[in-house]
């Protein structure tokens, strides 16, 4: 039965029994959408081979260089002050976002009132305008001649403040708009978590008469774990690679105060034509978003266990 | 007594919501606001002025704007059917069929969505150049499906993956073909999925800016990267940067609206069950 049956589910140890034309009618399926984005992949093998040449757009021909550019980034200054500023964006906008999210969704899931119903709906909508669009609305707030912010602190008596103009709060004005843009996301996934907690242990726990801090600490948040590491996962990620809204709202400066891993690649690649230099910058990028995806993944699955043990 | 502190209690909590709602919704007020707003205005007052619609029909009308909303239109809209064409089918056979490193090709298609976007335009950009997809619509949609196939493909899996096996087991003893399943039962079933999962797609490939910017933006020009242009005009028109703003965001928070069920799933790849 099992064997003419393309909708079932087939044991492991059976699948070699299968003939071959069921066997591979899976993989025909799948072929189309792995082709398409294998496809665009190729380029990351070329990355690898390429960063060991001197390729050039500027230069009609190549040769091999070995370790050559890596050598060189390796032991270049540039290089760690990218990394550097590349890990303090994700840090801090990452754990504002993280600590903030949760916090707002915490109250609009306590408070429940018509006031929190709507701002369910509103507050999605810093996630959904390009970022790019953020960074200019931003831009245009910030501004010290139109901008609303400089007359709103001026009547704290702060005058000038410089935002992105100033190294000492260029990064402070960077990690703010990513706070805009993606607080949204982190509380949307904690509401959906919280929203759908069991009830019977907080009925056991209330009957037991723990505190509410306690119940938090050693119910809610390890039932929640699971959703709160998928959010640092998609939100780590995307901090690591920031792109648009440093370009957008700086390019990088001043100076090279926002040159992150993204930007420096971007500008050695295109700007200085160094093509096969600028390819480390981002493999590098890439090890970094790999192990740390590798690891929160880890974690996640082992806080799924846990939350699945306590529910019960 | 304990009433009252309670109560303390709460009025704070909607103080502190509300302090977050206006640093998350002023900008965008602000924008529309601007939006209205003369240029001789501009610089002289806040929110009491003269609306006007001049800024409208000078960014709207004397300029390519609705070229720039068609580009994206076509590179986003092409990008989330050639990924629903070919992403449907592969979340299917994900969800239901058990076959050899499935689970690899599934993290495989993931990992995709945590690919560095300037690790792959950088090699890209020399490959599109050779062949001829540079500043193509081709170009720009082939590339977009690093953000709209892991998505299509893990959320609607997901879908498949809840609807019961039992019932496509009971068709086919009725006699129902295979095809005939798939058309006729499983996807009406998993539709309202679908159609989020290819929204959601389509949001994030509309705002996409690394891609546009740096393998297309003189025959192919995406909104995105137009919108930057009136930023570094020669007299900055802000009244008209903030319409080309909000127009260009009225999509996608249309879309957004109509798909807040799905919202949460979809967002994390299907593995939050919103």
């Amino acid at each position: 039965m099992a064997k003419d049956n393309p909708t079932g589910k087939v044991s492991s140890e059976k699948l070699n029994e299968l003939p071959f034309k069921t066997r591979i009618r899976p993989y025909l399926i799948v072929a189309p959408a792995l082709i398409i984005t294998i496809g665009i992949m190729i380029p990351f093998a070329m990355a690898i081979y390429f960063s060991l040449t001197n390729y050039s757009f500027r230069m009609p021909t190549y040769k091999f260089v070995g370790l050559k550019n890596w050598i060189k980034i390796l032991t270049n200054k540039d290089f760690w002050k990218a990394l550097w500023v590349t890990l303090r964006y994700a840090f801090f906008s990452t754990l504002v976002e993280m600590l903030l999210g949760m916090g707002v969704a915490i109250l609009l899931n306590k408070l429940n009132n018509l006031f929190s119903k709507i701002l369910r709906v509103v507050l999605i909508f810093p996630l959904m305008i390009a970022p790019i669009t953020a960074t200019i609305v931003w831009q245009l707030m910030l501004n010290s001649s139109v901008g609303i912010v400089e007359k709103f602190l001026n009547l704290f008596g702060i005058y000038n403040f410089p935002w992105a103009a100033s190294p000492s709060t260029a990064l402070l004005t960077v990690v703010m708009i990513d706070v805009w843009v993606n607080t949204s996301f982190v509380m949307l996934l904690v509401l959906a978590g919280l929203q759908s907690l069991p009830k019977s242990p907080f009925e056991s726990a209330r009957i037991d008469g723990g505190s509410a801090w306690f119940n938090f600490v050693n119910l809610t948040l390890p039932m929640l774990k699971p959703s709160l590491y998928i959010a640092l996962l998609f939100r780590l990620m995307a901090a690591l690679q920031e792109y648009t809204i440093i370009f957008g709202l700086t390019k990088g400066g001043p100076g090279d105060t926002l040159m992150n891993l993204s930007l420096t690649a971007h500008l050695t690649g295109f700007k200085f034509q160094k093509f096969g230099y600028a390819l480390p910058y981002i493999l590098v990028l890439w090890l970094i978003v790999n192990y740390a995806a590798k690891f929160i993944v880890g974690k996640q699955r082992a806080a799924q266990k846990q939350a699945a043990g306590l529910e019960e | 007594m304990n009433k009252g502190k309670s109560r303390l209690l709460a009025i704070l909590q909607n103080c502190l919501l509300a302090i977050y709602a206006v640093f998350a919704l002023f900008p965008l007020l602000w924008m529309v606001i601007l939006s209205f707003k003369a240029d001789t205005e501009m610089f002289t007052t806040t929110f009491v002025f003269h609306p006007t619609l001049s800024n409208y029909t000078a960014a709207l009308m004397k300029s390519n704007y609705f070229r720039y909303m068609l580009d994206s239109l076509i590179v986003a809209g092409g990008a989330v059917i050639v990924s629903v064409l070919a992403g449907v089918p592969a979340a299917y056979a994900l969800a239901r069929y058990n076959f050899k490193k499935k689970e690899d090709i599934a993290f495989q298609i993931l990992s995709f969505k945590f690919a560095p976007e300037i690790l792959v335009v950088l090699p890209l950009f020399m490959i599109y150049q050779k062949l001829h997809l540079y500043d193509t619509y081709l170009g720009l949609i082939w590339v977009y499906q690093l953000i709209s196939m892991p998505l299509l493909i893990w959320v609607v899996r997901g879908y498949f993956e809840d609807i019961s096996v039992e019932i496509e087991h009971a068709a086919q003893v009725d006699g129902y073909s295979w095809y005939q399943i798939f058309f006729k039962m499983l996807l009406p079933l998993i539709k309202p999925g679908l159609v989020s999962a290819a929204l959601l797609a389509f949001i994030f490939a509309w705002n996409s800016f690394t891609f546009p910017l740096l393998l297309a933006g003189i025959h192919v020009q995406p909104i995105t990267v137009a919108v930057t242009k009136y930023l570094g005009t020669d007299t900055a028109h802000y009244g008209q940067l903030a319409v080309a703003a909000t127009v260009s965001a009225l999509p996608a928070i249309i879309f957004a609206l109509c798909i807040q069920k799905h919202l949460v799933r979809g967002l994390s790849f299907g593995a939050v069950k919103g």
